[in-house]
């Protein structure tokens, strides 16, 4: 009786291909959107999880994301290192500077400015150059986005710019930096060019201000418990500290309850799952309705009512799993081809389970409601001519 | 004496139209023997098809008794009217209603699937009763490519395939023209027709009356006259 119900609804190519489409596009949209929305949220704390060496970040406690720079005396670094259970503790800088480019225009920058001995804190991955090139005089490293787009150097008569390359030289702050790498890191939210170097050098670029430290970046001693490390810290120091994971919720969750981004997407993704389930609910119906002769021809003929519901369940199953994987596989498709695209993306398996569920949801709902036509159908209906 | 087959002893069947309620089936009494072709006639609304349909088990009725084979259907669980119907009943509708997704084979091998014949051993059988009736050559085939009187030669074998020991038709001609009516009448006399089965047609078609063993005339719901019919010249 299954090879039949799959043989009924595939009769009908034109319908059964309508009935995938709209479960397609709705799990198309109930994954690319919030594939999106995550990705733009994991913008927000790229910095973070670029830095992946510390496992705790020190700062001030009135900081409510990453940058949110309230910078600190550098003497508080000395405090954290005094702390139990502290392994090592390094100062970070992080801060927006103008860099005039050769046309005379100006970009904002994000710079770093790394400890002047370790350089840690520094790029995930150098795409030409070398990391420890940053201890050259007026040294600094180049995300290679920003190297190719919005620091790349304007053409002089028109056409297209030329990306900054090693040895290249920016003012930055009417001090003069030279390119010794190019490095890929995550792109951030703001998706500003962002300019490594080292902590002195970084205090030198910027402008000058009393206090410049912005982060301390601690390793805990092996074995140490984070939580209760960063517990000793506040309490040490007065100042706030978080681990890598809590600073990253900090900071996407500042994010989430600040701006209109959540509700946004939010909006789109249920604006999709309800357009997909009306398209996919209403196909889904009106084929059982079309068919509902014959299911009433089976009824006469002695199919039981739990056939024919598992039939339509088969059914329903069907559709759901072949809509449900093209529109995870077109939103796949789409991530991919947008990879190197300033547009933000990220798949993670819980989005997985999330479209899965809500697909599974509208093909229970059509089939529910097609289930409820065929029990209450009298099979008398089949000598109706 | 032929033993009887149906049997149907004050049948009552009313059903409610808005505010009114119409007498479908009016104390009906009726017998058909086994081997016999009994056709059901009369005009529209008369209330031929609900009494096939009472005695096919797909429609109960309100008071009465109709026994098939012995067996009250109105008295069975639901559980075995169904499996009764299953495997004793065989159906010839106006409209055909073959699935039209499903090739001639697979149409005709449905009652045995329902009935948990194997797949292959119901195809096989199907293919068997399609060259019986004509239509070896057609076995793949969609009803879609096939004629009216095609179609229902397929719904005959799909009636026959299970080896049912009522067969119930209803207007089995009447969306064919004359002489491809007259072969499907053919065919159901005398492949469908057997000793220990009965066939109940309902018809309009005055053409096909000399197939009948008798004919009963229906009028406002109840049976007004039951007689043989004149043979088939």
């Amino acid at each position: 009786m299954y090879r039949i119900a799959l043989k009924m609804l595939m009769g009908d190519t034109g319908k059964y291909v309508g009935i995938i489409m709209g479960l397609t596009f709705a799990s198309l949209i109930m994954t690319q959107q919030p594939a999106i929305f995550i990705g733009l949220m994991a913008r927000t704390y790229s910095f973070i999880s670029d830095v992946g060496q510390p496992d705790i970040w020190v700062m001030d406690d009135k900081v409510q994301f990453i940058d949110d720079i309230k910078p600190l005396q550098d003497t508080e670094l000395y405090s954290v290192r005094g702390i139990a259970g502290v392994d090592w503790a390094v100062p970070l800088y992080k801060g927006l500077l103008k860099a005039r480019l050769a046309d005379g225009t100006f970009q904002t920058c994000n710079l770093v400015g790394l400890d002047d001995t370790t350089l840690i804190g520094g790029p995930p991955y150098m795409l030409n150059g070398q990391l420890k090139d940053l201890r050259r005089s007026d040294s600094i490293i180049v995300d290679v986005d920003g190297a190719t787009t919005k620091l790349a150097k304007p053409a002089l008569h028109g056409g297209a710019s030329t990306p900054l390359q090693l040895d290249d030289v920016l003012e930055l702050n009417d001090h003069r930096a030279i390119v010794v790498g190019i490095a890929r890191t995550t792109r951030t939210f703001q998706s500003q060019p962002v300019i490594y170097t080292t902590y002195s050098r970084a205090k030198s670029f910027a402008p000058r201000e009393r206090k410049s430290l912005s982060f301390v970046l601690v390793k805990a001693r092996p074995g140490q418990n984070l939580h209760e490390l960063t517990q000793r810290i506040h309490a040490g120091t007065g100042l706030a500290a978080y681990t890598s994971e809590e600073f990253q919720t900090l900071t996407y969750q500042y994010f989430i309850k600040n701006t209109g981004i959540p509700i946004n997407f939010g909006m789109s993704v249920l604006l999709g799952f309800i357009v997909g389930a009306a398209i996919a609910g209403q196909t889904f119906y009106n084929f059982t309705l079309e068919n509902i002769r014959q299911f009433g021809v089976l009824k006469a003929m002695g199919t039981s009512n739990l056939t024919l519901l598992r039939m339509i369940l088969l059914q329903a199953l069907m559709v759901g799993t072949i809509g449900y994987g093209m529109g995870v596989g077109l939103t796949a498709l789409f991530g991919y081809s947008m990879r190197n695209s300033v547009l933000a993306f990220k798949f993670p398996w819980q989005l997985l389970v999330f479209s899965g569920a809500g697909v599974s949801l509208i093909c229970m709902f059509a089939a529910l409601i097609s289930i409820i036509k065929v029990l209450r159908l009298e099979p008398a209906i089949v000598f109706k001519g | 004496m032929p033993e009887v087959a149906v049997s149907c002893q004050q049948l009552l069947k009313v059903f409610d139209a808005g505010d009114q309620q119409v007498i479908a089936l009016d104390h009906v009494d009726l017998e058909i023997l086994q081997g016999e072709l009994l056709m059901l006639v009369g005009p529209s609304g008369c209330g031929k098809t609900t009494l096939i349909s009472v005695i096919a088990g797909i429609l109960d009725q309100d008071a009465g008794v109709c026994e098939l084979f012995g067996q009250n259907l109105a008295a069975m669980r639901s559980k075995d009217k169904l499996r009764f119907r299953a495997q004793h009943i065989g159906f010839v509708f106006q409209a055909f209603n073959l699935l039209p997704a499903l090739t001639l084979t697979e149409n005709v091998s449905v009652p045995l699937i329902i009935n948990g014949v194997k797949r292959s051993i119901a195809e096989r059988k199907a293919q068997e009763i399609l060259a019986a009736v004509g239509l070896g050559k057609r076995m793949g085939n969609l009803p879609a490519q096939l004629s009216g009187g095609q179609q229902q030669r397929v719904a005959i074998a799909r009636a026959l395939v299970h080896s049912p020991k009522l067969i119930v038709c209803d207007e089995p001609t009447s969306a064919l023209d004359h002489e491809t009516g007259q072969t499907v009448m053919h065919l159901l006399k005398d492949v469908a027709m057997q000793q220990d089965r009965a066939l109940v047609i309902v018809t309009h078609d005055a053409r096909i009356f000399g197939f009948a063993d008798r004919i009963a005339e229906m009028d406002d719901g109840r049976v007004i006259n039951v007689r043989a019919a004149t043979p088939n010249v």
